[in-house]
């Protein structure tokens, strides 16, 4: 018995030499790499965009090498901030601090490229009569001034906030354009991910919740007027591409002044020309209109 | 040697928990915004609810760590509250009732249990166990301290099942032949004399689950809503210390004061758990000591 310990023992502790010495290999073959492959991180929204982008262009230009990773807005610009990555992926405009902080290190501007469009929905369970509300009602019912259904044109219900977590840039962006900065009423339950959202509003009546635009049983997207006066806008594409539909967002790539890289350079001006703006159609995002679409490729040239 | 790593691990973690959390209570950049006195002294407001806030993003960051303390509370005493009283029965079942093969059913079946991911427990729970349980009770809220509570009592069963069942086999036989000798039936040794004598063990079980409860995150960030809600409703949605953490490390700014609220968050956790699981693994072994040494 002692014995038989004795050997897992001196087992594991191999396997744990072992796994040593591959994490130290790996590392020291690092740095060859880093000089061939670029790489883009942040938002959550906009990794899988990323990957496809990415895969894409691959494919197009053999021999390069993109790695796309996640872990949100503020991390991707954390990393561009501290150097550890060529692009970053942010869902959320670039805080003036963190622009700041950019400048002091690298001495050179922060570029912001949009790179796509994002409408957020919002959305109520399917048998709520209630087919659209304004931007103020909106803001009402999330602070927490509204609290029944009735008070919007619904029944006589109590309404149940479903939000974000607040590391979300979704969260982030729907506080600051819909709430105007406002706080979230402390009821507004936090869920990870807009499934979860969709999935908690399919299945309680009295809900409301926000997210990406995305359709799933049970839920009811909800017609949004800017104000009491203009009309209701559905979250289509031509809605969002236009700027009709009141909450819709661009989505960003940020990089320390033109990167040194010369495919990061050569990607991002892909990704700008109608050949990767058809990309990100198949993700599920809306391109950028035509006409945006030229000018920030015009300004990107002109760096 | 292997022995000597996991302490240098747990004492190297710790030492950097505590040096993240440390600005807290030297910083006086930081401490403008998040110190301790913003953790429990009460804002202005005209509730409980506005005077004990957790709003980390806003343009004025409120940081009490009132609601969040307790959330975990709530979610705590509901999960002890289901998980001991089946667990201690089950235990006692095991130990003095059934049969030896009925022993060997149930035994591992309790310890697969505990062998459930938590990430399946809390899927389960806000998928299936939130609907179960709002319409059985009439709720408000899917997503609750009671929800949560359930789950997380899946989680404690199997802790507090087999530390109680081990005390109970640890009661030495011979107090079981002498009350049985006495013409005390079965059920009044069980309870009467080996319940009470095993009661040190089982305390030590409880106290470890309430160790597993309070440092438990994925059940929770799952299936109890995480608002921020300061109440004693337990039909409200809470948010814990533990899944506050994970919610929000993720994107918080490097060096922020909301990084370092979350540190000192974790650093206390640690020693919450730290402590209650020491205390219980000190009685577990004195019971063991006082009982080989012979009544």
């Amino acid at each position: 018995m002692r014995s038989r310990l004795r050997r897992v023992q001196r087992a594991s502790s191999l396997i744990l030499a072992l796994s040593l010495a591959l994490v130290s290999a790996c590392s020291s073959r690092a740095p060859s790499e880093r000089a061939r492959a670029v790489t883009i991180k942040g938002s959550d929204t906009m990794v899988i965009l990323g990957q496809r982008f990415a895969e894409v262009y691959m494919q197009k230009h053999s021999g390069t090498v993109i790695q796309v990773t996640g872990g949100g807005s503020g991390t991707g610009i954390a990393a561009l901030i501290n150097g550890t990555t060529d692009i970053a992926q942010s869902s959320r405009p670039i805080k003036s601090s963190e622009a700041e902080q950019v400048k002091a290190k690298f001495g050179v501007e922060v570029i912001e490229t949009p790179v796509a469009l994002d409408g957020l929905a919002v959305y109520v369970h399917s048998s709520n009569p209630v087919n659209e509300l304004s931007l103020a009602q909106l803001k009402a019912i999330y602070t927490g001034r509204i609290t029944n259904w009735k008070d919007v044109g619904g029944p006589d219900l109590p309404i149940v906030l479903y939000s974000r977590e607040n590391n979300s840039g979704t969260y982030v962006y729907f506080k600051e354009h819909v709430l105007e900065n406002v706080d979230f009423a402390p009821t507004a339950q936090t869920l990870p991910g807009t499934a979860a959202v969709i999935n908690a509003v399919a299945k309680d009546p009295k809900a409301i919740g926000y997210g990406g635009i995305a359709y799933g049983e049970g839920i009811k997207t909800l017609r949004i007027k800017r104000d009491e006066a203009s009309p209701a806008v559905a979250p289509t594409w031509e809605n969002v591409a236009s700027g009709r539909y009141p909450i819709s967002r661009e989505l960003y790539f940020y990089t320390v002044g033109k990167p040194s890289h010369p495919v990061a350079r050569d990607f991002i001006r892909w990704v700008l020309s109608p050949e990767g703006q058809a990309v990100v159609k198949d993700v599920g995002y809306y391109p950028l209109p035509e006409e945006r679409r030229r000018e920030i490729a015009r300004r990107w040239e002109a760096r | 040697m292997l022995s000597l790593t996991a302490i240098a691990t747990i004492l190297l973690i710790f030492i950097f928990i505590f040096r993240e959390a440390l600005p807290i209570l030297t910083d006086p950049e930081i401490q403008k915004e998040a110190s301790v006195r913003h953790f429990f002294h009460p804002m202005e407001g005209s509730d409980a609810a506005s005077r004990y806030m957790w709003q980390p993003i806003a343009l004025v960051p409120k940081y009490s760590l009132i609601p969040l303390i307790l959330g975990t509370l709530k979610t705590t005493l509901v999960a002890l509250l289901i998980a001991a009283p089946l667990a201690i029965a089950a235990a006692l079942y095991t130990s003095e009732f059934a049969p030896p093969r009925m022993r060997e059913l149930i035994k591992p079946a309790v310890e697969l249990l505990a062998g459930l991911p938590s990430v399946v427990l809390g899927f389960f729970a806000l998928i299936v166990l939130a609907t179960w349980i709002q319409r059985l009770l009439g709720l408000e809220t899917r997503l609750n301290a009671i929800t949560a509570g359930t789950a997380l009592a899946l989680a404690l069963i199997p802790i507090i099942y087999t530390v109680s069942e081990d005390a109970l086999n640890a009661v030495p036989q011979s107090l079981r032949e002498a009350s049985l000798s006495l013409g005390a039936t079965r059920w009044q040794t069980a309870v009467h004399v080996v319940l009470p004598a095993a009661l040190p063990g089982i305390f030590a079980s409880l106290v470890l689950g309430f160790g597993r409860a309070v440092g438990e995150t994925m059940i929770v960030l799952m299936a109890s809503g995480n608002a921020a809600i300061t109440s004693l409703r337990f039909t409200d949605s809470v948010r814990t210390l533990a899944a506050t953490i994970a919610a929000e490390l993720g994107e918080v700014v490097f060096g922020s004061p909301h990084y370092h609220v979350l540190f000192f968050i974790g650093a206390l956790l640690f020693v919450v758990t730290f402590t209650v699981n020491s205390i219980g693994i000190y009685i577990i072994h004195r019971v063991q000591r006082r009982l080989q040494g012979g009544i």
